[in-house]
């Protein structure tokens, strides 16, 4: 037995930079990596970093995903990195920078608001997609990706050099855990002064966590479950403080560690989109459908007047979801076929989707191809097998339902 | 789970008994299911297919990966486990049992000699784990 595929959770993120850590004969540790060992998850490298793929201890990769849709996960992101910009001099320095490197309109942010976004090639392909908090009127952190990490980096510094601002990297100052699922609130409610109950979706306040004053709590994730991501002191102890703090919180939840791979197959489900598949370095915000992310009116930033061109031409592809009608799973990079014969795209990412106990995927295809209903063949394996195109995301969460009984 | 004395393996942790002299068994070993994960899918050939030493015959796919299943010996398919396609999850639970992948009738049953036996085996991946948690 010898794995063949690699799943999207593994593959080269950055695939323009494919020998960035080749070099290096130890990946990338998390303040947490001795307990995630402890705990006997299975590790892999991701991006550059040794990270947890699935814990056995909490039942594995299915469990741990039926735990974030019904109750509570929780999730070691300290991977992904942490880019703070500040105003230098004049009031509106800051502001014009984070306009001048993403694409969504932050000075629609109030204090305590985030926003997902990117930052774009000038060519209108994506350098990495983003979460843009504003701290404050002229304080901004940008949560980036792990496997562009250093390349987001040098692309802020770049790009911002000849602007009002200081850039910082704050990406190994914080251990972030992500709390995750419709439980998530009550779980984290229990180690914090902060009331949860008054930030919404995409705001942010700081408070008290197990202890640690003035920590970042932020109702944002990648699950397409309510949840929370919190930034705390980097130090092997107040992680793993907080991380046993998190799990006896949440214990009569049902709250369990999840890995990577549930991460994946959760964001899957959301259509959420990852570096390196849904969007890379040569796939435009139109293609990928973030129109409503890209603000084309908020001023001129890096990539617009690309953008502006491509958009006076149609599409030559666009992302679809997929779900199989026949036996088989479609995973990243398998060929899609028309049934007339002609290839007419790739899957971007594919897994069987453990909440809808069908196979799911995500494709760029021509634009022909696109309609609801459309019969897809992808090729798994030189067998083509048949695919319709459904509407996505594939999984959406009900907003303010009662809540579930925990199951186990 | 103990490794079965009367079977030979793998290094890439498939299990053979060919202690019935016409008709052999194939699986993968109960390390190979732990490192898969869950099992979501799997593919075995028809009988009648020809399998060859060292040749991928087939694949098994968890939520995350999809693996690749090699011939330990060569020899004519005679039946594949049919439950595993609505219950491929059997895998994880009896990979050494009830989850078997295929029966075959071998070309050449001295082959088999050249694969490790369970001590052997227990020591190639007490050899592995040790590498994984350096």
């Amino acid at each position: 037995m010898k794995e063949r595929v690699l799943p999207s959770i593994f593959a080269n993120q950055n695939r323009t930079e494919t020998s960035k850590y080749s070099f290096m004969s130890e990946a990338r540790k998390t303040p947490l990596n001795a307990l995630h060992r402890r705990l006997g998850a299975k590790m892999v490298n991701f991006g550059g970093w040794d990270m947890p793929v699935e814990y056995p201890s909490s039942g594995g990769l299915l469990a741990e995903h039926r735990a974030v849709r019904n109750g509570a996960g929780l999730f070691d992101v300290s991977h992904m990195g942490d880019i703070r910009i500040k105003t230098a001099r004049t009031k509106g320095g800051a502001l014009a920078a984070v306009q001048h490197l993403t694409m969504n309109d932050a000075s629609k942010l109030a204090v305590g608001q985030a926003h997902y976004s990117a930052m774009l090639y000038p060519e209108g392909t994506f350098v990495d997609d983003v979460i843009v908090h504003r701290l404050g009127e002229d304080d901004f952190l940008l949560v980036i990706n792990a496997g562009t990490r250093e390349k987001d980096i040098g692309w802020v510094r770049k790009n911002t050099a000849h602007l009002d601002c200081v850039v910082e990297d704050l990406s190994d100052a914080w251990t972030q855990l992500a709390i995750q699922g419709p439980r998530a609130i009550e779980v984290l409610q229990k180690l914090t002064t902060a009331d949860l109950s008054q930030i919404k979706g995409y705001w942010f306040t700081h408070g008290t966590v197990c202890g640690f004053a003035n920590t970042l709590i932020a109702r944002t994730g990648y699950t397409g479950e309510d949840g929370f991501e919190i930034y705390i002191p980097s130090d092997v102890a107040a992680s793993e403080k907080t991380w046993n703090s998190v799990i006896d919180a949440g214990s009569e939840y049902g709250i369990v560690p999840c890995g990577l791979g549930a991460r994946n197959t959760l964001r899957l489900e959301a259509k959420m989109a990852l570096y390196g598949h849904e969007i890379s370095d040569s796939i435009n915000v139109w293609e990928a459908g973030l129109d409503r992310y890209c603000k084309m009116d908020k001023g001129d930033f890096i990539g617009r007047a690309s953008l502006e061109e491509a958009k006076r031409k149609p599409l030559t592809r666009t992302l679809v979801g997929l779900e199989m009608v026949e036996r088989g799973i479609a995973r990243d990079e398998y060929r899609c076929w028309g049934e007339a014969g002609a290839e007419i795209g790739v899957v971007t990412s594919g897994s069987p989707s453990p909440t809808l106990g069908k196979n799911i995927a995500l494709a760029y295809v021509k634009p022909e191809m696109s309609e609801l209903g459309t019969t897809i063949l992808v090729e798994i394996r030189s067998q083509k097998c048949r695919a319709k195109v459904v509407a996505t995301p594939f999984y959406k969460r009900a907003r303010k339902a009662a809540a579930q009984p925990v199951a186990n | 789970m103990a490794y079965p004395a009367k079977y030979r393996y793998t290094k890439e942790h498939e299990w053979i008994d060919a202690s019935d002299n016409n008709l052999a068994t194939i699986g993968i070993t109960d390390y190979a299911q732990h490192a898969l994960g869950d099992v979501v899918f799997v593919e075995l050939p028809k009988s009648g297919a020809e399998i060859k030493t060292g040749k991928s015959f087939g694949s098994i796919e968890s939520v995350k990966a999809v693996s690749d299943i090699y011939a330990p010996a060569s020899g004519e398919v005679v039946e594949a486990n049919a439950e595993l396609q609505n219950k491929p999850e059997t895998i994880n639970t009896d990979p050494q049992g009830a989850a078997w992948l295929i029966k075959v009738k071998l070309s050449n049953p001295a082959e088999i000699s050249g694969l490790m036996d369970a001590k052997a085996y227990e020591a190639f991946i007490a050899e592995k784990e040790k590498e994984a948690s350096a």
